[in-house]
C-alpha cells in the first residue's frame, strides 16, 4: 500500500468534508471580511462627517504630507504582492522562498506602521492631538483601527514564518497562508479606500 | 496493482490543496499586476499636484473614485483570488461591500455631507 | 515528516497540550478528556452542550431582568412612587432592557440555533466547535461583567439605547456607561464569532442531498438571523468604540461643544438596532414554523414563501432604521422615506402569519403546551405588529414616540413574540435534549398565567401611552389619570412572575420525576418531521451514526410516511426502523479544550483594566495572546483521545506516526483562530 493511499477524501460527517467543496476556514475568513466592511464603513463615514469640523486646532487636511503618505501607500500595496508571492511559493512547496516573502511582507507592513507612527507624531507636534477636535479624533481613530489591523496581520505573518522555520507549515497546509493572505489583502484594500477618501479628496 | 496506481493518482491530486485544481496567475503575472497598481497609485498622487483638479472638484472625484474602485477590484480579483475561486466567496464579500456602501451613503446624505454649503 | 509530530516546545512556558506526548506528562495542563462532571461542561466543544449552556444562562439572566421589571412596576404602581429614586430607576430600566435583549432573548435564540441547526442539516457539529464554545463563555463573561457594574459604582443608566451626549462623562459620571460599552463589545464578539460559525455550518455542512430549499424553516430563519448578526454587529461595535473613546480618551465624537452631532450615535446605533429586532424575532418565527406543522399534522403552508419572506425581512430590515428617529430632526424627506419603507416591511411578516394560520386550517390540531405557546405567538405578535404599523405612520408616531404606547408595542412583539416562541420550543424539544417531557399540566398553567399576565401588563400601556404617560421616567404625578392602569399593569407583572415560577417548578419537578421513575421518552414522541428527531432521545454525543442522505424537505416525515391515492399520509415504516440506533462506532469527534474559556476570561479582564487600572488590561491582553496561540497550535482532534470502539473502518494508519492522519487532524485553525 503506497503512502498516499492513506490520504482519503473525507466523507460526510468526517472532519474536513463540506457540501460545497470549499474549506470551512476559508469561507469563515470571507464571511469575517464581509462583516469588516461594515466596521470600516462606519469609521470612514464618521471621518467623512467630521473631517471639516475643527472648532480649534488644525484639521487633518491642513497637515497632510501627501508625498510621504504616497510612499507609505505604495509600500503597503507592494506588501500585497509579496504576500501573494509567499502563497505561490508554498503552493509549489518552496518553503525557503515562502519564508523570504513572508518576512518581506511583514517588513513592508512594519515599514508602513513606522510611517504611520512618524506621521502621527509629526501631526501631534504640529498641534493636532487625538482630543484637539472632532476631525482629529475621527482621523486618528480610523487610521488607528487600520493600523491595529495591520499590526495583528504582522503578528500572524511572523507566526507563519516561525511555524515554517519549525517545519510545521507543510505544503498541504498552504491554505493557512492563503487565509492570512486574504486578511492581509483586505487590510491593504481598506487602505486603498482610506488613501483616496481621507487623504486625496479635499 | 494497476487499480492501486489508478487510485493513487487522483487521490494524490486531491490530497494537495484544492487550489491546484484551478488557474493561478504566475509569479511574473503577480508582479505585473503590482506594477499596474503602482502605476494607478502614481496617477492618483499626480492629481494632488495638478492644479486643474484642485479647481474642478467634480472632475477630481470622477478621476479618483474610479481609480480607487479599480485598484480595489484588482486586489480582490487577483491577489485575493476571487476571480478564480468559488462564486460563494464573491457573493459574501460583495454583500458586505454593497450593504456598507448603501447604508452609509444614506446616513451621510441625511447629514448633508454631500451638499455644497 | 516526523518533525510535525515533535513535541511542541512552546514559545511560552505554558504547554498547549498540542502534541502526541502522553497526557500524563503534563499533569494539570493536559488535554481534557472527561465526558462527565463540571469540568466536562467547561471544556466541552459539543454544540449541544453549548446550546444547553446558552439556554441555562439565558434563563438565569431572565430571572435577573424579571426582577428589574418587577422593581419598575413596583415603582410605577402609583403616582410619586418611592421604591426607586430617579437615579436608581434609570439604572434599573436600562439594565432591564440590556439584560432582556442581549442576555436573554439573543442567547435563547443562540441556544436553539446552536443545538438544532447542525442536527437539522444532518451535521455532527458546527464548523468551528472550539470557537463555538468560546462564543458561549465570552457571552457569559460579558453578561457577568455588565452585571458586576451594580457593585462597582453603578450600573449603566443611559437606557439600552444610550443616546449621546447624555452618555458623556458630564451627564453619566459613574462608570456605568463604560461597563455598557465594554460589556456589549464583549457580548458582540461572542455573537459575531458565533454567527460566522453558524453561517459556515449551514453553507458547508449540510448533509448530502440537502439543498438550501430542503432545509427546515427553523434553520433558514436561523441562517438569516446569523447573517444579520454578521453584518449588523460591526456597526454597533463602531458606535461603542466611539463612545468608549469619548468617555475615556477625550475624543470628540459626541462632544457637542466641539461641533459634534449627537445624531451620529443614533444612526450608528439604529443601523444595528433595527436588524437587531429581527435577530430577536426570527429564531422564534423559525421555532413555531416547526411546531405548528407537527401539531397540525400538516406540512408548513407555503414553504417557499416562508423562506423568501424571511430573506425579505433580512434585507428590508436594513432600510428602516431611521423610523426610530422620526422625532430627532432628520427632516421631512428622510421621515417620509423611512415611513414608507417601514410600512412595506409589514408585508413579509404578514405573509408568515397567514402561512401559520393556513397550516393550521384543515389540520388535525393537538393543543399541547408547545402548540398553545405557538398559537399564542401568532396572536400576540399580530397585536404587536398592528401597533407597529401605527408607528410607521410618522405623524401618528410623533404622538406615540417616547410614550408607553411604544413600550406596549415592543413588549408585545418581544415578549409575546420571541419569548412565547422560545417557550414553545422548550416544551417541544425538551425530550430531544433531556430524554423526558416537561409536564403538560404545569405547562398549561404556565401558558395561561403568562398569557393573562402579559396582556394585563402590556395591554393597558397602549392606553396610558396615548394618554401621554412618558417612558423612561421614574414617576408620574397624580391627576394625570395614569394610576388605575399602572396598578393593573403591576398586577399583571406579578402574574407573569407567578407563571415563570410555575415554569421553573415544571423544569425541576419534571426532572425529578423522570429520574425517580426512570422515564425515557423513547424515539419521536411528537411524530415530528425534521432530521433532529431521526436520532435517539436524548441526542447522542455524536449526533448521527451515519450522515443521512436527504431527498426531501421534512426528510424524517417522508421516511415514516408515504401517501395514498387521496394524498393522505400512510405509515410506511415504524419509527424505530427510521430512527438511528445511536451507535458511535467509528465516529471521531472534536476534542474538548480549555482554551475557549481561557480566551473568554481574558476579555473582561481587559475591560476592568480599561475602567480601573491598565495593569489589568495588560494582564488580560497577555492571557488573550496566550490563549489564541494555545487554541491555534492545538489540533482540533486530540491524537491521543480514546475512540469509541476503536474501529477505523478501513484505513489502517495509526494516529501517532502517519503524517497523513496528522494532516487530517491538525487544526486548520492555527493562527487564524484570532477571529
Amino acid at each position: 500500500m503506497s503512502d498516499v493511499a492513506i490520504h482519503h477524501d473525507p466523507k460526510p460527517g468526517e472532519h474536513g468534508w463540506t457540501q460545497t467543496g470549499v474549506s470551512n476556514e476559508k469561507l469563515g475568513m470571507w464571511v469575517f471580511l464581509g462583516s469588516e466592511c461594515l466596521l470600516f464603513g462606519g469609521l470612514i463615514s464618521t471621518y467623512m462627517l467630521y473631517k471639516g469640523t475643527a472648532l480649534k486646532g488644525p484639521k487633518p487636511h491642513d497637515l497632510y504630507d501627501i508625498p510621504f503618505t504616497s510612499v507609505s501607500s505604495f509600500v503597503l500595496l507592494m506588501s500585497s504582492m509579496t504576500m501573494v508571492l509567499a502563497l505561490s511559493a508554498i503552493q509549489r512547496g518552496d518553503h525557503q522562498r515562502c519564508r523570504v516573502w513572508l518576512a518581506t511582507t511583514a517588513l513592508l507592513g512594519a515599514t508602513f506602521i513606522s510611517g504611520q507612527v512618524y506621521e502621527f507624531t509629526s501631526f501631534v507636534k504640529e498641534g493636532m492631538g487625538y482630543t484637539t477636535n472632532t476631525a482629529a479624533s475621527s482621523f486618528y481613530t480610523l487610521t488607528g483601527f487600520h493600523g491595529v489591523h495591520v499590526s495583528l496581520g504582522i503578528v500572524m505573518l511572523m507566526s507563519l514564518f516561525m511555524m515554517s522555520v519549525r517545519g510545521r507549515l507543510p505544503q498541504e497546509k498552504s491554505e493557512v497562508v492563503e487565509i492570512v493572505g486574504l486578511y492581509w489583502h483586505f487590510v491593504d484594500v481598506v487602505w486603498i479606500l482610506i488613501f483616496t477618501v481621507v487623504y486625496l479628496i479635499p | 496493482m494497476a487499480t492501486e496506481t489508478e487510485h493513487a493518482e487522483p487521490t494524490e491530486a486531491v490530497a494537495h490543496s484544492a487550489d491546484h485544481a484551478h488557474a493561478h496567475p504566475s509569479d511574473s503575472q503577480y508582479v505585473l499586476i503590482a506594477v499596474v497598481l503602482a502605476f494607478i497609485t502614481g496617477a492618483e498622487v499626480l492629481t494632488y499636484y495638478v492644479d486643474f483638479f484642485k479647481d474642478h472638484f467634480p472632475i477630481l472625484l470622477l478621476t479618483l473614485i474610479p481609480m480607487m474602485i479599480i485598484k480595489f477590484a484588482i486586489v480582490a480579483a487577483f491577489f485575493m483570488h476571487l476571480r478564480f475561486d468559488n462564486k460563494l466567496f464573491r457573493r459574501v464579500f460583495i454583500t458586505g461591500i454593497v450593504l456598507a456602501t448603501i447604508v452609509y451613503m444614506i446616513v451621510l446624505n441625511i447629514f448633508h455631507v454631500f451638499k455644497h454649503s | 515528516m516526523a518533525i510535525i509530530e515533535a513535541p511542541d516546545s512552546a514559545p511560552l512556558a505554558l504547554p498547549s497540550g498540542g502534541t502526541v506526548a502522553p497526557h500524563q506528562a503534563l499533569g494539570v495542563f493536559s488535554r481534557p478528556g472527561q465526558s462527565k462532571g463540571w469540568r466536562s461542561w467547561i471544556t466541552s466543544v459539543d454544540h449541544k452542550r453549548v446550546g444547553v449552556l446558552y439556554g441555562a444562562s439565558a434563563i438565569l439572566f431572565f430571572l435577573i431582568g424579571g426582577m428589574e421589571a418587577l422593581l419598575i412596576r413596583l415603582q410605577l404602581v402609583h403616582a410619586n412612587g418611592t421604591v426607586l429614586n430617579a437615579a436608581q430607576y434609570n439604572q434599573v430600566f436600562t439594565m432591564h432592557g440590556i439584560t432582556m435583549i442581549f442576555l436573554v432573548v439573543m442567547p435563547l435564540g443562540a441556544a436553539f440555533m446552536n443545538y438544532l441547526m447542525p442536527l437539522q442539516v444532518g451535521a455532527r457539529d458546527v464548523a468551528f466547535p472550539r470557537l463555538n464554545a468560546f462564543s458561549f463563555w465570552c457571552f457569559l463573561f460579558g453578561g457577568l461583567f455588565l452585571n458586576s457594574s451594580w457593585f462597582l459604582g453603578g450600573a449603566p443608566d443611559g437606557g439600552w439605547f444610550a443616546y449621546a451626549p447624555n452618555t458623556n462623562p458630564i451627564f453619566s459620571p459613574s462608570h456605568g456607561m463604560d461597563f455598557y460599552a465594554i460589556g456589549l463589545l464583549i457580548t458582540g464578539i461572542a455573537s459575531t464569532v458565533g454567527a460566522i460559525n453558524l453561517v459556515v455550518t449551514v453553507i458547508n455542512l449540510r448533509a448530502p442531498g440537502m439543498s438550501l430549499m430542503k432545509m427546515p424553516v427553523f434553520t433558514w430563519m436561523g441562517f438569516v438571523t446569523q447573517l444579520l448578526i454578521v453584518f449588523a454587529m460591526p456597526v454597533i461595535t463602531v458606535a461603542l468604540f466611539l463612545l468608549l473613546f469619548d468617555r475615556n480618551f477625550g475624543a470628540n465624537f459626541f462632544n457637542v461643544k466641539a461641533g459634534a452631532d449627537p445624531l451620529l450615535w443614533q444612526h450608528l446605533f439604529w443601523l444595528f438596532g433595527h436588524p437587531e429586532v429581527y435577530i430577536l424575532i426570527l429564531p422564534s418565527f423559525g421555532i413555531i414554523s416547526e411546531t405548528i406543522p407537527v401539531f397540525s399534522r400538516k406540512p408548513i403552508f407555503g414553504y417557499p414563501f416562508m423562506v423568501f419572506s424571511g430573506i425579505a425581512i433580512g434585507f428590508m430590515g436594513w432600510g428602516v432604521w431611521a423610523h426610530h428617529m422620526f422625532a430627532s430632526g432628520v427632516g421631512p424627506l428622510s421621515v417620509a422615506a423611512f415611513s414608507v419603507t417601514t410600512m412595506f416591511i409589514a408585508v413579509p411578516t404578514g405573509v408568515k402569519i397567514l402561512n401559520w394560520v393556513a397550516t393550521m386550517y384543515g389540520g388535525k390540531l393537538t393543543f399541547t403546551t408547545s402548540m398553545k405557546f405557538s398559537v399564542g405567538l401568532v396572536g400576540m405578535f399580530t397585536i404587536g405588529g398592528l401597533s407597529g404599523v401605527t408607528h410607521a405612520v410618522s405623524p401618528s408616531d410623533l404622538q406615540q414616540t417616547d410614550t408607553y404606547y411604544i413600550v406596549a408595542h415592543f413588549h408585545y412583539v418581544i415578549f409575546g413574540g420571541a419569548l412565547l416562541g422560545f417557550f414553545a420550543g422548550m416544551y417541544f424539544w425538551w425530550p430531544k435534549v433531556f430524554g423526558y417531557k416537561l409536564s403538560e399540566k404545569l405547562g398549561s398553567w404556565h401558558f395561561w398565567l403568562i398569557l393573562i399576565g402579559m396582556n394585563l401588563t402590556f395591554g393597558p400601556m397602549h392606553i396610558v401611552g396615548l394618554q401621554g404617560q412618558p417612558r423612561r421616567t421614574y414617576t408620574y404625578n397624580k391627576g394625570y389619570g395614569f394610576d388605575f392602569w399602572n396598578m393593573i399593569e403591576t398586577i399583571g407583572a406579578f402574574i407573569i412572575a407567578l407563571a415563570v415560577l410555575v415554569f421553573l417548578v415544571n423544569v425541576f419537578s419534571s426532572r425529578a420525576k423522570a429520574k425517580r421513575e426512570h422515564i425515557t421518552v423513547g424515539n419521536d414522541p411528537w411524530d415530528a418531521r425534521s432530521l433532529e428527531w431521526m436520532v435517539p432521545n436524548p441526542t447522542p454525543a455524536h449526533n448521527f451514526d451515519e450522515v443521512p442522505v436527504v431527498a426531501h424537505l421534512d426528510e424524517f416525515w417522508h421516511r415514516k410516511y408515504g401517501e395514498d391515492e387521496n394524498g393522505r399520509p400512510v405509515r410506511v415504516k415504524a419509527t424505530d426502523d427510521v430512527v438511528q440506533a445511536g451507535d458511535p462506532t467509528g465516529v471521531h469527534l472534536p476534542s474538548p479544550s480549555y482554551w475557549p474559556i481561557v480566551i473568554a476570561a481574558s476579555l473582561p479582564l481587559i475591560g476592568y483594566g480599561i475602567i480601573f487600572n491598565l495593569g489589568f488590561a495588560a494582564l488580560g491582553g497577555f492571557v488573550l495572546f496566550l490563549g489564541i496561540y494555545g487554541l491555534g497550535l492545538e489540533p482540533s482532534m486530540d491524537p491521543d483521545a480514546a475512540h469509541p470502539h476503536d474501529d477505523h473502518g478501513g484505513h489502517d494508519d495509526t494516529h501517532d506516526d502517519a503524517p497523513a492522519a496528522a494532516d487530517d487532524e491538525e487544526s486548520h485553525e492555527e493562527v487564524t483562530a484570532s477571529e
